[in-house]
């Protein structure tokens, strides 16, 4: 996804208002956007806090800036610079997190981002926007890039099966018909399920939406309707259960008097074993792996 | 800072115009009962010196050090930007005189500050999105000598030095105190000139009171450049002179009446020195 993103980023270069800040970190993937942006692409170093705040001074200014590290690095860091330099003044900065969730692996806890835009979206004007497939970035990167205040933009793996073509860019879009739960998911997990998920009979095969941007604007009324119809409700995101999408979803449809009766939300839940892996090893002990996502929206067994 | 051509120096005007800030400062602490004296005290003729004196139109201001965000209030109303009833409102329910600088309503504040290690990157995100833009003006930011405990100042240096930020200019209000003891029993970081220039930054040492070694400094271009201004805490006032409870105490009236005599007495008065 990093490739696509620079790619849709180097497609803007010639804004002489947009300035790219990276911090250290780019190598064998940024070197395009390097060569086109010439001096307004700069290595901040290693120190993101100060990274964020000069964004902000450069916002205030009239720049278009882009603070790029790795997912944990850019929110959890600097987060105090983020809320007083970028979201108390509304300012257009895109923060951008590499490798949210377990993209890192076997890097371990510091470098995974299980907890990204639940913090972030608790901000004032903060947006987050999780693209699932190499191809939403032609799309999110234009449109960011004229947004009127602070974004952020969780990047990972496209992981959508081979020949398959995802559906145009939008924020909520239906990737499979089924008749089964409605299925929501966050980010690129979704892609890898696919598969198991279309194989399954039609009955019991859910209905699969992805969600691409918090917070939640409103739900389209054809997920309603299937939501109505089957009355039971699967989320998956490879993010803490405070704040992310399950409970923002299950919040929207209290409000609206939608909540289906059976709900349920597969998550990231940390370090279960203790032991560490890669980015599916860590999926699978959360049961965010295709298998476990399967058995998620499988129907309930029948009490005894 | 639109709108604003600084005066022609000189040493009588910028002494009186310092005087009536000084007992303007007073009495808006003492009418809204406010504390954090000792800080706009010494950060007062930086204020003063640096609006009336220096600051053009396409410059930029940061106040790193937001706790003196009353000096800068009484700066601007020395100016005419701000009015006697905006200063009356200070601190008060519905004011847009917060005990730190406000995010909107005064437009000659750029940014909300008040947690330290902030305003210097600020001021050089400002000042590189000059660079980049080929626009005119300079940037200052004021930070305290306490706030360079923070690290995020350090990364703020480290970048502007690398970038040779030539349109910057940063100060430090060294009155040696900070929030609970003198900066050289909690953090001793003399001398903090010293460091600047370590880091490839040219750094010049005032004395932060006196506004023609202030003017002379303000008015250098290039670098980036570094001004320690060595400042007296509540500096002005006797009692309150290198006091760390005048950090948070307000005043009683006798107080009050004691500092205001003693600033028309004499304004530029510092017994301790």
């Amino acid at each position: 996804m990093r490739q696509a993103f620079c790619s849709a980023l180097t497609a803007q270069a010639s804004r002489p208002e947009f300035v790219f800040l990276s911090g250290d970190l780019g190598f064998k993937a940024l070197e395009p956007l390097q060569e086109a942006l010439g001096p307004r692409f700069l290595n901040a170093g290693v120190s993101e806090q100060n990274m964020v705040t000069v964004a902000a001074g450069l916002a205030r200014g009239g720049m278009r800036p882009w603070a790029y590290s790795i997912a944990p690095f850019i929110y959890a860091r600097p987060f105090e610079q983020i809320r007083n330099d970028v979201c108390f003044h509304e300012l257009p900065v895109i923060l951008v997190g590499n490798g949210g969730g377990y993209g890192y692996g076997v890097m371990g806890s510091s470098h995974h981002a299980l907890e990204d835009y639940g913090s972030l979206l608790t901000l004032p004007g903060m947006r987050a926007l999780v693209p699932a497939f190499d191809a939403d970035l032609a799309a999110i990167v234009p449109s960011l890039m004229q947004c009127g205040g602070p974004a952020y933009l969780r990047l990972g793996l496209s992981e959508e099966p081979k020949g398959w073509t995802p559906p145009a860019y939008a924020p909520w879009r239906k990737l499979l018909d089924g008749k089964g739960p409605a299925l929501v998911a966050a980010g690129p997990l979704i892609g890898a399920a696919l598969p198991a998920l279309a194989a399954m009979e039609e009955k019991l095969r859910p209905e699969v939406w992805l969600v691409s941007e918090l917070p939640l604007a409103r739900l389209p009324e054809e997920f309603l309707e299937s939501l109505r119809r089957s009355r039971r409700l699967v989320v998956v995101e490879e993010h803490s259960a405070h704040g992310g999408l399950g409970q923002s979803l299950a919040y929207s449809l209290a409000r609206a008097g939608e909540m289906p009766p059976s709900f349920a939300h597969r998550h990231a839940m940390g370090y279960l074993s203790g032991l560490y892996g890669s980015q599916k090893y860590h999926r699978a002990e959360c049961g965010l792996d295709p298998a476990g996502i399967v058995a998620a929206v499988a129907p309930p067994v029948a009490p005894l | 800072m639109a709108g604003m051509t600084p005066l022609v120096w000189s040493a009588d005007k910028a002494a009186a115009i310092s005087q009536q800030a000084r007992l303007r400062l007073l009495r808006m602490h003492y009418e809204s009962k406010v504390g954090h004296l000792g800080g706009n005290l010494s950060a007062l003729d930086i204020l003063i010196s640096l609006y009336h004196f220096r600051l053009k139109p396409e410059d930029r201001f940061v106040l790193a050090k937001g706790h003196s965000a009353g000096a800068l209030y009484v700066t601007l109303w020395s100016l005419g930007l701000l009015r006697e009833e905006d200063l009356r409102q200070f601190h008060r329910d519905g004011t847009r005189l917060s005990g730190h600088p406000p995010l909107r309503g005064i437009p000659e504040i750029v940014f909300a500050t008040g947690s330290l290690g902030h305003g210097l990157g600020l001021a050089v995100g400002l000042a590189l999105g000059k660079k980049l833009r080929g626009e005119p003006g300079r940037v200052f930011c004021l930070t305290s000598d306490g706030e360079w405990n923070e690290g995020s100042c350090w990364e703020a240096l480290i970048f502007l030095a690398h970038r040779r930020l030539d349109n910057l200019t940063f100060l430090v209000d060294l009155n040696g105190m900070q929030g609970f003891g003198a900066t050289r029993e909690v953090a001793n970081l003399e001398p903090l000139a010293e460091k600047f220039r370590c880091f490839g930054v040219e750094t010049l040492e005032v004395d932060g009171h006196d506004m023609a070694a202030l003017h002379g400094a303000l008015h250098k271009e290039d670098g980036p450049l570094a001004i320690v201004a060595r400042t007296v805490k509540g500096f002005g006032v006797s009692f309150m002179e290198h006091r760390m409870a005048w950090h948070y105490l307000p005043m009683s009236e006798e107080q009050y009446l004691q500092a205001v005599r003693e600033v028309r007495e004499c304004g530029r008065l510092s017994a301790a020195r």
